[in-house]
């Protein structure tokens, strides 16, 4: 593998950029691995990095049906943030911002993360004291960098929002966190790639699991469209298609819903926009960043119907849009380049699964609801430690099937247990 | 967008509808062991193909359906009303209204 560095981009330059090479190797399927995670999006490329890097383990096999950025890695809105209230998540989230923020040094891929603040505006005195309350709980405990800001402080950050007293939901305030930001998508699964390749991980691309046969209580054979592959210990990172897998193990039912969830990209402008502005209340639910092309990047709630299908529906792209134009008016002429739809789990209370299974060498990671990119680090670092471990760390022993046996829903949104309200 | 054969309105957009959710789901009996209630509420077969659902017509007749969809395709092979003796009864006022 090529190292990256200032100098070999130097000396590339002045030799005709032919100094590069593969990024990772395209092997063909053995007949055994000792782990094989299934899913080649950025949860199971960082689980694969983490099982190698972190806990220094081999024959290691990564499944993907398409390839490599193809799913949900490349279907979203790329925002990172640790805006998490609830005991359990809060520490989770800040560990995961605390890797992004040494992500690109740790992988030696540049993932262009960018921490330029998330600001969530506020629209009423009661929304304000919410937000109080959740970010001084942050500030308590670990999250340094969350404030609330009043109106003038955040005319002076973003002074082009529609601050008209006459909207119809008047901005009064701001709840932010300055470590938050984006990063580039692309970047992150080919990092992490790379990485996991670099200490041996077989990143199979164009290799379906179709069949999972079962020696009694564990898992024994994946029949992939690539061939059999007998595997010691099995790991389902595959989000939004949980339940096919699941019920291919013959495990029944679980406490998922798919649900497709769409984002969308402008044409390229000028630079206009610095931060991630998140506007959310009524029936809006918007938010929104530039690229570092200049694209507009933004997103809004779910298609509201359960649904396999990657493609969106035409009333959620007219909601959104209508939520552009209450907070940024300026944005009236600029033509919609993309959208697209990616398919998520929807859990019963919005809080994901890492966690052991009925199946003895069977290991989950699935019900990212909306938040699976900004989780990507902690949740490979996690499963992993899972994987190798074969006992749940304590950070996420909550995040089991069983929470709700136990009565625990960790339901950030407070919106019981309908997978749909959990945006 | 998915156009839905409303038994009572004809067919519409389904923005007029809400979602509601598995239309196979039989909630138990109030006294039933919590397990029953457990997987009731939070479990789900999360089908990927043919699946019976319940859709509210909010913005029409206000009436619950039971349509069967698929959740790939979106195709809808079927919708009938999810309480038939309610629309029955509605029926019936409508004749003896007219």
């Amino acid at each position: 593998m090529t190292r990256f560095s200032a100098w070999s981009v130097f000396w590339n330059g002045i030799t005709g950029q032919k100094g590069w090479g593969r990024q990772w190797r395209d092997p063909e399927p053995k007949p055994h691995y000792d782990i094989v995670i299934v899913g080649g999006g950025l949860h199971g490329l960082a689980t694969a990095y983490y099982l190698a890097a972190n806990h220094g383990l081999k024959n290691i096999a990564v499944l993907e049906k398409g390839w490599l950025g193809g799913g949900n890695a490349g279907r979203n809105t790329t925002i990172v943030r640790s805006n998490y209230a609830r005991p359990g998540n809060r520490e989770f989230y800040e560990h995961s911002l605390k890797l992004w923020e040494n992500l690109s040094h740790e992988l030696n891929y540049n993932v262009m993360f960018s921490q330029r603040s998330h600001i969530a505006l506020l629209h009423s005195p009661g929304a304000i004291d919410a937000a109080a309350r959740n970010y001084n709980t942050m500030r308590m405990t670990g999250t340094p960098d969350a404030e609330i800001w009043d109106l003038a402080a955040l005319k002076r950050a973003v002074p082009h929002l529609n601050y008209s007293d006459t909207a119809r939901f008047p901005i009064m305030g701001a709840a932010v966190q300055k470590r938050a930001g984006t990063a580039r998508h692309d970047a992150v699964a080919w990092g992490y790639a790379r990485g996991a390749d670099a200490h041996g991980v077989d990143i199979l691309q164009q290799c379906e699991v179709q069949g999972i046969a079962r020696d009694g209580d564990s898992v024994s054979t994946l029949e992939t469209s690539r061939g059999s592959i007998r595997a010691g210990k099995v790991a389902f990172a595959v989000a939004g298609n949980t339940s096919r897998l699941w019920n291919m193990a013959g495990l029944g039912k679980l406490p998922i819903e798919s649900h497709k969830l769409q984002a969308f990209v402008s044409e390229p402008l000028k630079p206009l926009l610095d931060q991630v502005v998140v506007f959310g209340i009524g029936g809006a639910h918007f938010y929104m960043s530039q690229s570092d092309k200049g694209g507009m990047v933004f997103g809004g709630d779910l298609d509201w119907y359960k649904s396999y299908a990657q493609r969106g529906n035409l009333p959620i792209v007219q909601d959104v849009s209508e939520a552009a134009m209450s907070i940024l008016p300026c944005l009236g002429r600029v033509k919609l380049l993309r959208h697209w739809s990616g398919l998520v789990d929807m859990s019963m209370d919005g809080t994901h699964f890492i966690c052991k299974t009925p199946l003895a060498n069977l290991y989950l990671n699935a019900g990212w609801n909306y938040g699976g990119f900004k989780a990507t680090p902690a949740s490979g670092w996690y499963f992993a430690d899972l994987i190798a471990n074969d006992r749940p760390h304590d950070r996420i022993r909550n995040y089991d099937l069983k929470r709700f046996e136990r009565g625990l829903q960790i339901d950030e949104r407070g919106a019981g247990p309908d997978p749909k309200l959990h945006g | 967008m998915i156009r839905i054969p409303c038994p009572f309105c004809g067919t519409r957009d389904h923005s007029e509808f809400t979602y509601g959710g598995d239309g196979t789901i039989e909630y138990p009996a109030l006294d039933a062991p919590k397990e029953d209630w457990h997987d009731a509420v939070f479990l789900r077969d999360n089908v990927c193909g043919m699946q019976l659902e319940t859709w509210h017509h909010v913005h029409g007749c206000r009436m619950w359906l039971l349509v069967e969809r698929d959740t790939l395709t979106h195709e809808i092979h079927s919708v009938r009303p999810a309480h038939p003796g309610l629309a029955a009864m509605f029926e019936t006022d409508q004749e003896a209204g007219e």
